[in-house]
């Protein structure tokens, strides 16, 4: 490790922070329930601030250079939703106060609900799940909820294409369905032929990406719809995708049932590390009132104001938490991540519905493009018009000793963060590259330089890239032997 | 402004190099009729008008920083060292993703390791995960990893009246596809020995909170005795703790916990109405193939060094799709390094003094409000830093009447959840608290009381 672990930094009577004296009389500690030990470090606030930073700079992250994580939407985060989210107004204000002490927070929860539905097409939506798989549950829950209050208990099983991504089938079996895989054609789009033989009254619907995985728009959407709710399933959207088609189509437009939505990938809000997210999701008139809850609702009033000099009446509106009507529950305490809400919130605020549309037409206008530049270099197993991502393989003909792998631990060395390697499952040796809106053509032609130099050093030299990355902290890890002989904390050998 | 550095001359240039003549082109496969909606949203506003809309908007809230608070109830005030704010506020961090790719992410990486370090070290247990969503939701994960290590048979489970209510709940919606039986809620709040009877050969698991969501703690020969009674029936026990109560009170590992999680919020985060929060989850070694979400772990690289990965991740739905222990992908990393930045900061010391000012502190309060007459507190049992004070009215005339006389938010209604609680409201007092605050608010409700 290029930074020593903070217990070994540690030393005894150090700490990081003054904190105040007891101010009341001490009560008598109650011997037999309290601790003898507690093994955390003691860390001056100096060597703490140090280690920490040395940490940070260990990192690729979005703000140091292009990270084009296919169907992660890995675009830059405005700061001005940083500032908006640590509004002290926003920040320190309790989950159970009153709701006439929160009507600032309601409020911003309403309106982001009533954007998203625009947005989107749907007539209600819920801020609760935490995540996109969290909405993905959500969505799952809503569908059986669905057919359980008709009375229609037959229906067993979900059918998923092949290229979806992992948290489908999971978030399936969690909601106690089958899945059932659904191959992809040879245009990539779903395999008619074989979601025809899977209509029946045993399907309670169809988890669908659009565009997929592949970053292709699916072509037989309206037939795919129609066989779905024609055999009584619903139509479930992975919203993974939405950064692609906003103000370019709406979602409940083209069929979709129910759909959640990414606000850490297409709302703009940082990825933190790995979280938080918020994965709201929508769902049109037969589905909403299953929603997960509560949710903001808005309702006018008119009160005597018996305020000041002058007793007028006073209209307005007047915000409150409610659940919907047949929800299917909570998915977590309170309300859902608010902090990451107000960052989407000030997002949408700032661009606008011209805005929104800009971001998706330069998202799939900067992809065509480095698709462009590198469809001669590399094979593409999926010839079309991609939207806003696209899938290369990195099977090189005259290279038969490099793999994607290779590929990806080479782009280190430039700079680049790698993009999604084998995913989706269906393509040998994936590479999937989501550039998005926010990187400038200087960058998309370095980026496309280096993989073309990359292509042309697998032939001449495969073993720079077999022995890369050579820049980085570490060189290669191997991950065999953290799964074989697990060390997974540093106080137990 | 949507962030977008392509000009005209960069677009036309990339439409020339693709060969196709407008944008448009690019959404052919998007039926014709439904391209271009019209989206009905707000004029888009400048950074300047969005900052003063969303300060305008902060001020329709009441500010705690502003206003003594007496709140909690499983979000909770505490002191956030500058420190914290400063180090989750590096970009190099927050504008990361989930580390995929280890040589480029060993920032990210160790600080997840340290966090799941210090996660054993407060807990006791031998694992932990890099986090879940909140405590809720890894309370019900912990449920579904019950029911996963009993595979699948052992249909029953066992939680008390002492966990959160909301926790509650979200078993509820987690679990409602999976025909499981829930037991245990209409004891009393943290009977262990009432509850040890309700264990038998379908359970998969027993939940109690300790300290419980009325603030009591269960003695420890009470849930070794349940504990006993959990695992000889082959069951796990499963323990939901506050980790600010670990600075001082024994580890669940010492009364025989399997998994102990809970919520993290109160480790550096603030309150944020609720979210984003922190799920911790750890458990014994036998069971860490059966954890869901996140682990990191140790291992070399070529040259012979020490680094670290994503580790066991055959547990996970990238990797086993259908069969994964869990959908969970992204989780609460940014909030696991507040956490541990806070642990870091307040080490063994000053992690065992923020519990005891909390703990003098709430003693200090209900000892005064149980003198005002008419106030009672519902029970003598050992409290940490919440306690159910019995009331001569209804809690939420109470509280109106704080808020509106004295600017002060007072406690939870604990009528809302347990119907046999009526006028008692559970008051969270922590080391933000000062002992002035406290006094105003015996002084409020002692004036109340002399004017019912």
């Amino acid at each position: 490790m290029k930074e020593p672990l903070i217990y070994s930094i540690s030393s005894p009577g150090r700490i990081g922070v003054n904190l105040p004296e007891c101010d009341v009389e001490r009560a008598p500690l109650p011997d037999s329930y309290v601790r003898q030990d507690l093994p955390l470090p003691e860390v001056s606030e100096v060597d703490l601030v140090r280690h920490y930073v040395r940490l940070s700079q260990l990192n690729h992250a979005v703000d140091k250079g292009f990270y084009p994580l296919g169907s992660c939407t890995m675009k830059y985060n405005p700061k001005v939703n940083e500032e908006a989210a640590r509004l002290p107004g926003l920040v320190h204000t309790h989950p159970y106060q009153p709701a006439d002490t929160v009507q600032g927070n309601l409020f911003l929860m309403y309106q982001l609900q009533e954007f998203l539905k625009e947005i989107s097409g749907f007539s209600g939506v819920s801020l609760q799940p935490a995540a996109g798989a969290h909405g993905e549950l959500a969505g799952v829950l809503m569908i059986r909820a669905y057919h359980e209050s008709r009375g229609d208990h037959k229906r067993t099983r979900m059918l998923i294409p092949d290229s979806a991504h992992g948290t489908n089938p999971a978030s399936t079996t969690m909601a106690g369905y089958e899945t059932v895989q659904i191959p992809s054609d040879a245009q990539g789009n779903v395999n008619l032929e074989e979601l025809k033989a899977h209509c029946d009254d045993t399907v309670a619907g169809l988890m669908l990406t659009n565009p997929n995985t592949l970053g292709l728009f699916e072509q037989h959407m309206e037939e795919i719809a129609r066989l779905i709710h024609g055999c009584g399933g619903l139509l479930y959207g992975d919203g993974a995708n939405l950064n692609a088609i906003l103000g370019i189509v709406k979602p409940a437009a083209i069929g979709f049932d129910v759909m959640h939505f990414n606000l850490h990938k297409t709302f703009a809000t940082p990825h933190g590390g790995g979280g938080p997210g918020a994965g709201p999701v929508g769902a049109n008139e037969k589905l909403a009132p299953f929603l997960p809850g509560p949710i903001a609702f808005e309702e006018f009033v008119q009160e005597m104001c018996d305020c000041e000099e002058e007793h007028e009446a006073e209209e307005g509106c007047r915000y409150e938490l409610r659940m919907p009507e047949s929800s299917i529950g909570r998915l977590k305490a309170f309300y859902g991540n608010f902090g990451v809400c107000v960052k989407a919130y000030t997002y949408i605020r700032m661009l606008g519905a011209a805005g929104l549309l800009q971001v998706s037409q330069d998202a799939v206008l900067n992809a065509n493009y480095l698709l462009s530049r590198l469809k001669s270099t590399f094979p593409l197993p999926y010839d079309r018009t991609c939207m806003h991502e696209f899938v290369l393989s990195g099977r090189l003909p005259d290279a038969p000793d490099v793999h994607t792998l290779d590929i990806a631990k080479r782009l280190m060395d430039f700079g680049f963060h790698p993009p999604t390697i084998y995913f989706p499952l269906i393509v040998p040796e994936a590479i999937m590259i989501e550039p998005t809106e926010t990187e400038s053509k200087e960058t998309l032609d370095a980026f496309a330089e280096a993989m073309i130099q990359i292509t042309q050093e697998a032939r001449t030299d495969p073993e720079l890239l077999h022995s890369a990355p050579h820049v980085t902290p570490v060189s290669r890890l191997d991950e065999v032997r953290a799964a074989r002989q697990p060390v997974l904390q540093c106080l137990k050998g | 402004m949507s962030y977008i550095p392509n000009t005209e001359t960069d677009r036309a240039a990339m439409l020339q190099k693709i060969g196709v003549e407008s944008v448009d082109e690019l959404f052919r496969d998007i039926p014709q009729a439904l391209r271009y909606p019209d989206l009905r949203l707000p004029q888009p506003a400048s950074e300047l008008e969005v900052l003063r809309e969303l300060a305008e908007i902060s001020e329709y809230n009441l500010d705690l920083a502003h206003f003594p608070c007496f709140l909690g109830a499983g979000a909770y005030r505490h002191f956030v060292p500058s420190i914290v704010g400063h180090i989750i506020g590096r970009s190099e961090f927050y504008t990361a993703y989930t580390p995929y790719q280890p040589e480029i992410s060993q920032g990210t990486l160790q600080t997840i390791f340290e966090y799941q370090s210090m996660i054993c070290a407060l807990t006791g247990m031998d694992v932990s995960n890099a986090s879940h969503y909140d405590g809720a939701t890894a309370l019900a994960e912990a449920v579904l990893m019950a029911v996963s290590v009993g595979r699948g048979k052992r249909r029953k489970v066992v939680i008390s009246a002492g966990v959160h209510p909301e926790y509650r709940e979200v078993i509820r919606t987690y679990t409602q596809g999976m025909e499981l039986t829930i037991a245990g809620e209409e004891l009393a709040p943290l009977d262990a020995t009432a509850l040890a009877k309700l264990v038998d050969a379908n359970t998969a698991c027993v939940i109690v909170q300790n300290p419980s969501f009325l603030g009591y703690m269960c003695g420890l020969p009470a849930l070794r005795t349940l504990a006993e009674a959990t695992h000889t029936a082959g069951a796990l026990l499963v323990v939901s703790a506050d980790p600010i109560s670990l600075g001082l009170f024994a580890p669940p590992a010492e009364y025989g916990a399997d998994i102990t999680c809970g919520e993290g919020q109160a480790l550096g985060g603030g309150l944020n109405f609720g979210g984003p929060y922190l799920g911790y989850f750890a458990c014994k070694q036998a069971y860490v193939h059966k954890m869901a979400g996140r682990i990191i772990g140790q291992t070399v690289d070529r040259q012979g060094r020490l680094g670290l990965v994503l580790t066991l991740s055959a547990r996970e739905q990238h990797i086993r799709r259908e069969k994964a222990t869990s959908n969970i992908c992204s989780n609460e990393a940014l909030m696991a390094l507040a956490a541990a930045v806070y642990l870091g900061a307040l080490g063994k010391n000053g992690l065992r003094k923020v519990a005891e000012l909390c703990y003098h502190k709430a003693h200090y309060a209900a000892r005064e409000l149980s003198a005002i007459p008419s106030f009672t507190l519902l029970s003598d049992q050992t409290f940490f830093k919440e306690f159910a004070l019995k009331c001569p009215a209804p809690v939420d005339e109470i509280n109106d009447y704080l808020l509106e006389e004295w600017n002060i938010i007072g406690g939870y209604d604990l009528g809302r959840d347990y119907p046999d609680l009526e006028d008692t409201m559970l008051l969270c007092v922590t080391e933000m608290n000062t002992k002035e605050e406290i006094d105003t608010l015996v002084e409020a409700l002692r004036s109340m009381e002399e004017s019912l």
